[in-house]
């Protein structure tokens, strides 16, 4: 039986597809899954680290980034430079997301108390100006999906155009449930796919604002290629389970 | 040449109340948490920390000898979020300028180069501007007319370091996978002192390792400290890895009163009681397995 993990996995490696000879940067299990089976299947130039410096040649289950042979050298400076660049695609995780694609990771609740303190803006605000970006959304929820971040992290299309952000370029969330792109009226959200056994209600009762609804299609299920590949390749300890429960 | 070797309460008698100090590493990665440890056990009071947040801010934090922080992003790495960190946030005690880590980058380069700001992509758009009032743009004199924000240079009174090993002069070397921004730490700061687990010649730096692995000149460092397994509980590799039992446990000590008794079990006394501690809390930890 396929699960949900594994289709989730699937639409994560779709987002790297086109990507070229670009550093991916995956935070989360499965765009980690994602991004290798990327790199095994449509996009093998992808340059994978080993999530310190070392650039990895091989494509080594998770966990066993050490089996790798080392192609290259990326200490975490050389990373802020290279995605000034451009040559680089996230996908980064999201406490909050609004309909534009505004996230949040840095604190929920007011600025100077928060209720919630999170990790910080991180890389972000940075990433989502210079270089492809999307998110991943492991528990799709109304919690995470807002009407109104409380602070902006990544920057969503409505501010992107306001600031004249020209290499911005925020693609998809994929989530649990659905994936969801931003080629709805002015930039907002839209929903392209829902996940095998998912309604499109389920999804928009899910989501704490209106999503935009024209031809939904089923995200596709993994090939038996790729199913052998994550199972015994990539995945073969099943962490992807833990992120998505079955 | 000139003996820099100091002990890591005088780096601290050397830092007054009130000081902008950089802090190395990254995370909870090749923190100079010796250091940072001596400056828990001192009075000094009201610091502005600029950091790659790891346990040093967690830690400092918890003892009330910080200010304000100015950062982008403040985890333990394998453990997601410092508990320290976040409690005095949520109690509303701690001032913070948080920028996207690239800007933290670009205003420490500013700083290093003497410059009052360089311009950067990072920021545009996002609340990073709102959060940060006194932030500005700057349009591009050329024929493109873009609008980039100019991050003012960050510049340092202090930064510390913790590296793999130095000469008595200044000179510090990295072994591991990633300098982090440790150079150029140093180099916006007025005054940089290095820890690092072992002093030797200065002949003996290149014995086993190439070139690049020295990283910091004796220009930069005005003062060295020998204190092996000063980075503990982050990782220094490659003479160790991070200890993951003890953060763990550190994290879990967050609350008052266990942070009371993790206190007094590690910090309370001087750096060899620490080590010798954390040795006792390893050998208590295999007898229960």
């Amino acid at each position: 039986m396929i699960t949900r993990a594994e289709v989730c996995a699937v639409a994560c490696a779709d987002t790297w597809r086109d990507a070229g000879a670009v550093l991916a940067s995956p935070f989360g299990t499965i765009p980690s899954i994602g991004a290798r089976l990327a790199r095994l299947t449509t996009a093998p130039d992808l340059l994978l680290t080993d999530g310190e410096a070392m650039l990895l040649a091989g494509t080594p289950a998770l966990g066993e980034e050490s089996s790798s042979p080392v192609e290259g050298w990326m200490p975490f400076g050389r990373v802020l430079d290279m995605l000034t660049g451009g040559r680089r695609r996230v996908m980064m995780g999201a406490s909050q997301v609004d309909r534009y694609g505004n996230q949040n990771i840095s604190r929920i609740g007011p600025w100077d108390r928060p209720v919630v303190q999170l990790i910080g803006v991180r890389g972000a605000p940075g990433n989502s100006v210079n270089h492809t970006t999307n998110y991943w959304v492991p528990k799709h929820s109304t919690r995470v999906f807002v009407e109104s971040v409380d602070l902006v992290s990544g920057v969503g299309h409505d501010r992107a155009r306001q600031v004249g952000a020209r290499f911005h370029d925020v693609r998809v969330v994929v989530t649990d449930l659905a994936v969801l792109d931003f080629t709805g009226p002015g930039g907002s959200m839209r929903l392209r796919s829902v996940h095998p056994g998912v309604a499109v209600s389920d999804v928009q009762e899910r989501t704490g604002f209106e999503l935009a609804v024209d031809e939904v299609t089923e995200t596709r299920l993994p090939t038996d290629e790729e199913l052998e590949l994550i199972r015994t390749t990539i995945d073969p300890r099943n962490l992807r389970d833990r992120e998505v429960p079955a | 040449m000139q003996d820099k070797v100091l002990t890591a309460d005088e780096v601290v008698a050397e830092l007054s109340d009130g000081m902008t100090i950089g802090i190395g590493g990254w995370g909870s990665r090749r923190k100079p948490m010796a250091l940072v440890r001596a400056i828990l056990r001192s009075p000094l009071r009201d610091l502005t920390l600029v950091s790659y947040g790891g346990p040093d801010v967690g830690l400092l934090c918890a003892a009330g000898k910080v200010r304000k922080l100015v950062h982008g992003f403040v985890s333990l790495d394998s453990i997601p979020l410092d508990p320290h960190f976040r409690a005095v946030r949520q109690r509303g005690e701690l001032e913070v300028a948080e920028f996207d880590e690239g800007m933290v980058l670009a205003g420490l380069r500013a700083a290093a180069s003497r410059l009052p700001f360089l311009p950067t992509r990072a920021g545009l758009g996002s609340d990073v501007m709102a959060l940060n009032p006194d932030l500005r743009t700057v349009t591009s004199p050329y024929a493109d007319g873009e609008e980039l924000v100019a991050m003012p240079a960050l510049r340092l009174d202090v930064a510390l370091v913790h590296l793999n090993r130095a000469d008595r002069h200044g000179n510090a070397q990295y072994l591991g996978p990633d300098p982090y921004l440790d150079d150029l730490m140093c180099a916006a700061a007025t005054r940089s002192f290095v820890s690092c687990e072992q002093i030797v010649p200065t002949e003996q730096l290149l014995e086993n390792s190439p070139p690049q692995t020295l990283l910091l000149n004796r220009t930069h460092t005005d003062g060295v400290v020998e204190t092996p397994r000063g980075a503990h509980f982050t990782s220094c590799a490659p003479d160790y890895g991070r200890d993951e039992a003890f953060q763990r446990h550190y994290a879990a000590s967050a609350g008052p009163d266990e942070w009371e008794a993790f206190r007094a079990r590690f910090l309370d006394g001087d750096e060899q009681s620490y080590q010798e501690a954390v040795a006792d809390f390893h050998a208590r930890q295999a007898e229960t397995v």
